[in-house]
């Protein structure tokens, strides 16, 4: 194999203290040859002058002379060495107090991560909460190294019961691929060669492992996202956007939107110093030409049309605390998110987490090394995906404005949703209502926010009330056009419509009113729960119907429009003759003349039919939906 | 191998170029030092990728001892002028015209007028707030517990026990007035790595690097160039088939015995080195910790 098409794993090592991390990780080293002669000579020297009869290769490790004093390994330590097959970057993390800011920081880019065990000692505290920072990072492998097995007689028992303990251990947290592989450090035994003395062992040696661990399959080489680094304009004729494709993949020609302005073109060339790139992937750091010219500055993301990430102001992540500040919620931290920073509060503190027990507490702050589940808002949108699936695109850090110290790490989950949006909002007079008392309401199927995902747009009611003829039918008609064309998924319930079929039993007396509403509120939401747009339009003339429609729904989810016209003009429109027909005594109960209009008091959007022509009533919707972030910016469909 | 694979060249020269970036766009004033080394030619090729097809927005500088290699100043200015950067030379005027000398001044102190002191001023005097550097962590053992990033005090000092969580590929590049960051592009580089790519991308370097039969004393098992000013006797000098494996002042800088006249030679005599890369530098050998001494005070 040529050198430079060697493959490159970088790992994480972590323990306690004194399970023999420095001397696993000198044997990798001598054993590969990465330990020089003078280097050896000078840890020599060290442990000589500390009196100790052998060579203790864990000088080798401690870079700094207060480590050396101390015996203790103080911050992450990078090494490095190869094999015929594979390039290694050792991030070395020290396991005792600070293990947390350390932990995170040697783990964040790592492969796969060597947790030791000390065989004597068993599986401790220790143990599982650097278990559980490679769960929170998501470190695709783990490989459990259980060490001085030489010191425990090499009993296939006492490596059988640490693996049965933290395999327990592990089934709580989110590893895909764990290993456990008995060695001997100090003795060799299973770490370059395989043990003579643990023949019961049939797996591979620690060294064999990292050099065959199929790492290309954790990337993601789906969601193509790139993040602008770098406006570069030598001459008038060439404007590109350098930057480094942090995820998926793309090809000259491809269709992409510019966020947040939505501006959607596409890729005119991949552009490199060694030439122009016929496709590229992650994670090469290219430059982008587009085919049209557009405003685009650093902190903007390119992405393919089809494949958008969220697009939110409110997250939740789990952070580690890093600063011996306690965090505050009226701090504005600077949240570095991709290439792009945001002045960013935490609003909430969900819980904090125990990471001995992973029990989960409330809390008021965190403290140096804490680790627990928050909701951030930011200044401004920004472009992500959840960390599990994208570790470029989920990650931040925050950084405190006044000492600018990197104050906390975090990994986004998702949008910050509340509990109180998803459960049923079952209002005491819709629970009256229920004759059916023994049915189960069955969960959904496909879960909505998944179906928002792929529509693009969010799920929404939009409520017209108003005056029959103010126009309800009409906008909501043309609105329902608009959003089609915009592919957005759209259905219109027309009042008349649903009185002439599902509610045709009903009149108009307040009861059956409420009926009318109700069976049309429980229609929308099976429209809303499926990602559509729905559009309703009914007179509704009692607040306390209109109250029990909305409390079907998620907030912010239901909104209500006002649908205005002096009922004059309605009578002069009378589009259905109905006014007449009213006036002649053949309807009884008619709104605004035999029955009472409460019109509502805070409506989401408020619209006067009588001064807004048509076209400028959808417009008003249309960017009521936008600024709701209901639906993108119009750009985004271009 | 599929064809969405990297190469680990390729991964670290991504990597170098990302952070090249970064600097670029959000510090005000950085500066790339310079020091017409093997790791200096890389860095400058990786800041001409990474901007290309425009060129690298800010200059090279020079710490010049008056103590480097008369081929390594020639060097300088011919790449300099080729590559069409703007150089930036900086000396200690004042402590070279006192004839600062390791041998008077002792190592540490010499270094410190001369490189350390001559960098801080020179920082200072343009308003630089970001250098960057070729230091590579594998070089040496306080090296690599270095950042990428890595925050100097108003004094240009290093705190190695307070340093900043440096996660995934996000850099905190804040710093508060008078502050300045030195950023390591070239961080998880080897020395083999530096060679191959060399190799790869036809990077001219000095040619003190390849073999030749050169007059040399040898110095506590260094070999130590014989120049004008060395004040040995002439009765120590040795003429030896030998090259530099990394380069720095003369009198501080030893070669090693070597046949490699050209890089593929070079890379095999890399890649069994039986010693590490700063074997022949004089100055990390003063003590267990003086490259760590250095850098605390400022140094590259």
């Amino acid at each position: 194999m040529q050198y430079g098409e060697k493959s490159l794993l970088r790992f994480t090592t972590t323990g306690s203290v004194d399970d023999g991390k420095s001397t696993l990780i000198g044997r990798l080293l001598y054993e590969t040859k990465a330990i020089y002669d003078d280097q050896y000579a000078a840890i020599e020297r060290t442990s000589k002058r500390k009196g100790f009869k052998e060579v203790d290769l864990a000088y080798l490790l401690d870079g700094l002379a207060a480590e050396r004093e101390q015996g203790i390994t103080i911050d992450v330590a990078y090494r490095y060495f190869e094999t015929p097959k594979r390039k290694f970057i050792i991030a070395d993390t020290p396991g005792h107090v600070q293990y947390t800011r350390n932990m995170v920081t040697g783990a964040s880019k790592a492969d796969c991560a060597i947790i030791l065990i000390d065989a004597r000692n068993g599986v401790l505290t220790q143990s599982k909460r650097h278990g559980f920072i490679i769960s929170l990072l998501q470190i695709p492998h783990l490989i459990v190294a259980i060490n001085k097995m030489d010191l425990v007689g090499y009993a296939e028992d006492v490596f059988n019961r640490i693996v049965e303990e933290y395999e327990n251990y592990s089934q709580k947290l989110d590893i895909h691929d764990i290993v456990y592989i008995p060695v001997s450090a100090l003795k060799g035994d299973n770490v370059v060669g395989k043990s003579q003395k643990m023949s019961w062992y049939d797996g591979t040696t620690l060294l064999r492992y990292l050099e065959n661990i199929h790492i290309t399959a954790d990337r993601n080489l789906v969601d193509f996202r790139f993040p602008v680094q770098y406006v570069i304009r030598p001459h008038l004729n060439f404007r590109g956007f350098a930057g480094k494709i942090v995820s998926g993949t793309i090809t000259p020609g491809e269709e992409v939107v510019i966020l947040p302005s939505g501006n959607s073109t596409s890729i005119k060339s991949v552009v490199t110093c060694d030439g122009d790139l016929p496709e590229a992937f992650s994670p090469q750091s290219v430059v982008l030409s587009l085919t049209d010219e557009f405003d685009v500055s650093r902190g903007d993301m390119i992405v393919r049309k089809k494949n958008l990430p969220q697009i939110e102001k409110c997250l939740e992540a789990m952070i580690c605390w890093m600063d011996e500040k306690a965090m505050t919620m009226t701090t504005p931290y600077i949240m570095k998110h991709t290439t792009k920073s945001v002045k960013a509060y935490i609003t909430k503190i969900v819980y904090k987490i125990d990471v001995d027990t992973l029990h989960r507490k409330p809390a008021g702050t965190f403290l140096f090394n804490e680790i627990g589940r928050v909701e951030i808002s930011t200044s401004a949108p920004i472009f992500f995906d959840s960390y599990k699936v994208n570790h470029a695109t989920g990650s931040f850090i925050l950084i405190d404005p006044l000492t600018n110290n990197t104050v906390a790490a975090g990994m986004i989950r998702d949008a910050a949703r509340h509990i109180e949006d998803y459960v049923d909002n079952k209002s005491g007079d819709s629970d009256k209502l229920r004759k059916s008392r023994h049915t189960i309401r069955h969960g959904l199927n496909i879960p909505l926010i998944d179906r928002e995902k792929q529509n693009g747009h969010k799920a929404a009611v939009l409520w017209f009330t108003g005056l029959s003829g103010s126009g309800k039918s009409t906008i909501a008609s043309d609105l329902e056009k608009r959003l089609f064309n915009l592919n957005c998924k759209a259905v219109l319930l027309d009042g008349d419509n649903i009185r002439n079929g599902l509610c045709s039993d009903l009149g108009f007396s307040p009861e059956d009113r409420k009926e009318n509403i109700r069976r049309a509120g429980e229609i929308a939401k099976i429209f809303f729960e499926q990602g559509n747009i729905v559009l309703c339009t009914f007179i509704s003339p009692f607040r306390q119907d209109r109250k029990l429609a909305r409390s079907m729904f998620t907030k912010g989810r239901f909104i209500e429009i006002h649908v205005h016209c002096d009922i004059d003009e309605c009578r002069r429109r009378d589009p259905n003759g109905l006014y007449k027909k009213a006036q002649a005594g053949l309807i009884k109960d008619f709104t605004g003349l035999s029955s009472p209009y409460e019109a509502p008091s805070m409506p989401e959007l408020f619209i006067d039919t009588e001064s807004l022509s048509l076209r400028k009533c959808v417009d008003m919707l249309e960017e009521f939906l936008i600024s709701n972030s209901i639906i993108p910016s119009r750009n985004i469909f271009k | 191998m599929s064809s969405f694979t990297l190469s680990f060249l390729k991964q670290l020269e991504s990597e170098s170029i990302h952070i090249m970036r970064e600097v670029a766009a959000e510090f005000k004033n950085p500066v790339m030092l310079y020091s017409a080394g093997k790791d200096s030619s890389v860095m400058v090729r990786l800041a001409q990728k990474a901007f290309y097809p425009g060129k690298f927005p800010f200059p090279l500088m020079h710490i010049d001892t008056g103590y480097k290699f008369p081929e390594m100043y020639k060097f300088r200015e011919k790449f300099c002028q080729t590559i069409g950067a703007r150089l930036i030379v900086e000396r200690n005027e004042e402590w070279i015209a006192k004839g600062c000398h390791p041998l008077k001044e002792g190592v540490d102190k010499c270094c410190g007028y001369l490189k350390t002191e001559a960098l801080l001023d020179a920082l200072r005097k343009y308003g630089f707030d970001a250098a960057f550097g070729g230091a590579r962590r594998e070089e040496e053992k306080s090296r690599a517990k270095e950042r990428v990033f890595s925050l100097r005090d108003s004094l240009g000092q290093w705190d190695p026990k307070n340093q900043r969580p440096e996660l995934w590929d996000i850099y905190n590049t804040r710093i508060n007035e008078g502050e300045t960051m030195r950023i390591f592009p070239l961080s998880n580089w080897t020395e083999r790595d530096i060679w191959e790519y060399i190799k790869l991308e036809q990077i001219p370097i000095v040619p003190i690097y390849f073999a030749l039969k050169r007059d040399v004393i040898i110095r506590d098992g260094i070999l130590i160039p014989v120049s004008s000013d060395s004040t040995d006797d002439d009765k120590n000098v040795k003429r030896m088939l030998c090259r530099f494996r990394s380069l720095g002042c003369i009198p501080c800088t030893g070669a090693i015995a070597s046949k490699a006249e050209t890089i593929d030679e070079i890379i095999d005599e890399v890649r069994t080195a039986k010693k590490s890369e700063r074997e022949n530098r004089v100055i990390d050998l003063t003590s267990d910790s003086s490259m760590e001494q250095k850098k605390k005070e400022g140094y590259f």
